[in-house]
């Protein structure tokens, strides 16, 4: 496996911090679910973790993530704390939104993080939107926007890529290419086999595969096309193959996907293959497990946290409607 | 031959031509709110180097450059996406989809994303964003070039939709609606563009929230909004020679709504006739119905009449002037009102 030799032990070990938390979270997410302590459903990203990290790493602390309904992930790369994340999936008073936007829906302005969008597609041209902004102002910020392998057949992916293209606007589109779109195989549904990256040029756009379970791969990938954005050179369209550990949401358990199919891809871990690599590279056992014991105890005090905050006061229901802060004339 | 006169470089003084086109007018509230403020930005299909084609864009990209007017492609959704994230991050975004049924490739974004971020977001993101769209029938075209979708948007929390029937308020809303931190559906009655009104500009300001009483009267009321404003005081002024006093409210601002001006004439007259473009069933004339009969029970003579398109797809020419309400509709709705 080739590692970059540029990238710093630091860097490593941060991206497997991140990866080792979202893994971690999204488990004990889970777990809370099944107990009946989170309702309404959720979307985990277990199995595609590094792209939130690799992209998670290389993006400047202003830039913007867009995330879809299957988001944890990246709002945990982008440092969203995960007490307010673990309260909003439960509903409570401490969460992000205060339990008002539940898992599809985390955002988080101070951190970048410009939400999470469970209308499919329907983020690719708000994220062009927020880059058309950053060139107009010339802010150099650009806008990450994350979407499924599904999301390259509804019109606003076509919409929002042609015109970030005419516009040669500072946005990066990210297929997480799991291979299904929600229970349908994307093959089955798709005039391509690749189904972000084949498109690329009917926008004049270079296309880009890359393996989405290689950390460092993402990295690398994340930093030459955040470059291209920030120097003026356009939009890039990344098409990132990836895997999900489970099904589309909690109420599927991905039955439909083949036994080998699975054991091929659990086998490309991305979380356990990083932590090979790391090991491999001569880092010690002990510094390893000394980022995972500080993950595991920030998880458990998290969700401890959310566990013990109290439901959120009903009023806020009727609350931020408008920019008066209430839902004027209607209640 | 002489260059041609750009709208946006020539101030509407209300004396020239007999005053100022409702089109002119939105063209100078466009011009004026730029001027005011380099956060506002306006683009849609073809309002750039053309000018938009009912001509209310037209000069803009020429006076403020073309990063601030500019054409965008055919592609509603994209339109109203980038506008949110436009608006997100401090630009004042004011786009223009062209025809009304243009407008529901948008109505995922404009519903899902626009409405709703504020909310989801705890009230930290302003969307700041204007959706202009030409709307209502009456110039002989058919269905997606004529229809009202006015109660779409009424209908969801988080929008602001007004509509003006003059020129005078046509620039004072639109100015409203562009200084407002909500997204507001500004909803143009495109077959009112040409019709002029003895008016300078800037006319007073407006607030989105307030309807305003056109003609006073004693026996009806009449409530109306956009194009239906002129029918209503047509039929107002035939209505004298039945010996009737009809009141007509342009109610002009459907989200907030004025409930106050709307009660208060229904309960100084005790009969209210509605009348909108708009398909019967569910449309906005039911709400002002009901807003009446919950504030102003007890003072009705009679049940609220309701003078509305069809429930039919919007027809073509040949049938337009059967399904728009026109002033014999409204007058046979007042006659019934006054008979009970």
């Amino acid at each position: 496996m080739r590692t970059d030799p540029s990238v710093g032990l630091e860097t490593r070990l941060a991206l497997y911090e991140t990866m080792y938390r979202i893994r971690t979270f999204e488990k004990r997410a889970y777990d809370l679910f099944l107990s009946g302590l989170v309702k309404g459903t959720s979307h985990l990203s277990l199995g595609q973790e590094a792209i939130a990290a690799g992209f998670g790493e290389a993006m400047r602390e202003d830039d913007w993530s867009f995330a879809t309904y299957r988001g944890h992930a990246h709002a945990l790369a982008r440092r969203v704390p995960m007490a307010a994340i673990m309260g909003e999936l439960m509903g409570r008073a401490c969460g992000l939104m205060a339990g008002k936007g539940g898992s599809m829906h985390l955002t988080s302005v101070e951190h970048h993080m410009m939400g999470s969008y469970a209308i499919v597609g329907a983020h690719l041209p708000i994220a062009a939107g927020a880059a058309l902004t950053a060139q107009q102002l010339g802010t150099g910020q650009v806008a990450v926007c994350f979407f499924g392998d599904g999301a390259t057949n509804i019109g606003a992916f076509h919409e929002a890529l042609n015109l970030a293209a005419v516009w040669r606007l500072p946005v990066v589109f990210v297929c997480e290419n799991n291979l299904y779109m929600e229970y349908t195989p994307i093959a089955a549904v798709t005039a391509v086999p690749r189904p972000a990256a084949d498109r690329a040029s009917a926008y004049g756009l270079e296309p880009i595969v890359v393996d989405g379970n290689d950390a460092d791969v993402v990295l690398e990938t994340a930093a030459r096309v955040l470059d291209r954005a920030r120097s003026g050179e356009g939009p890039s369209l990344v098409e990132a193959l990836t895997y999900r550990h489970g099904g589309h949401s909690r109420a599927d358990p991905g039955k439909y996907r083949p036994d080998d199919e699975v054991a091929t891809w659990l086998a490309r871990d991305p979380v356990l293959r990083y932590r090979e690599r790391l090991l491999d590279g001569g880092l010690e056992a002990g510094v390893i497990e000394g980022v995972e014991r500080a993950v595991d105890d920030a998880v458990a005090e998290a969700t401890e946290a959310a566990r013990s905050s109290p439901p959120p006061d009903p009023d806020l229901l009727y609350r931020d409607v408008f920019a008066d802060g209430g839902a004027s004339w209607r209640n | 031959m002489s260059a041609p006169v750009r709208l946006a470089e020539s101030p509407s003084t209300g004396t020239a031509r007999g005053g100022v086109s409702l089109a002119e007018a939105l063209n100078r509230a466009l011009a004026d709110a730029m001027a005011a403020d380099e956060r506002v930005v306006v683009y849609g299909e073809d309002v750039g180097k053309l000018g938009g084609v009912f001509r209310v864009t037209d000069g803009l990209a020429e006076r403020f450059g073309e990063q601030r007017c500019f054409d965008s492609p055919l592609a509603e959704s994209g339109i109203v996406g980038t506008a949110i994230g436009m608006a997100m991050f401090g630009l004042r975004p004011v786009v223009e989809l062209q025809f009304d049924g243009f407008s529901y490739p948008a109505f995922n974004q404009v519903v899902s994303h626009l409405a709703k971020l504020r909310y989801r977001s705890q009230g930290r993101l302003d969307l700041p964003v204007v959706i202009r769209i030409p709307y209502g029938g009456g110039i002989g075209s058919v269905e997606h070039h004529s229809e009202s979708p006015e109660v779409y948007y009424a209908h969801t929390a988080g929008l602001k939709v007004v509509t003006p029937s003059t020129p005078s308020d046509a620039y004072a809303l639109l100015r409203a609606a562009i200084d407002c931190p909500d997204p507001v559906v500004f909803l143009e009655p495109k077959r009112r563009y040409w019709e002029r009104e003895d008016v300078t500009l800037p006319s007073p300001a407006v607030a989105l929230g307030s309807a305003a009483v056109r003609r006073e009267g004693r026996d009806v009321t009449v409530l109306a909004y956009g194009p239906t404003v002129p029918v209503a005081l047509a039929a107002a002024e035939e209505a004298v020679g039945e010996g009737w006093s009809v009141e007509v409210v342009d109610v002009r601002s459907l989200s907030p709504l004025d409930e106050e001006t709307i009660v208060a004439s229904a309960r100084r007259t005790g009969r209210v006739v509605v009348v909108q473009e708009a398909p019967r069933l569910a449309g906005y004339g039911a709400e002002l119905a009901a807003v009446v009969g919950e504030g102003a029970f007890g003072w009705l003579e009679a049940p609220v009449q309701r003078v509305t398109g069809f429930d039919t797809p919007y027809p073509p020419a040949r049938f337009e002037g059967w399904y728009l309400p026109d002033a014999d509709r409204v007058l046979d709705a007042i006659a019934v009102a006054m008979a009970y």
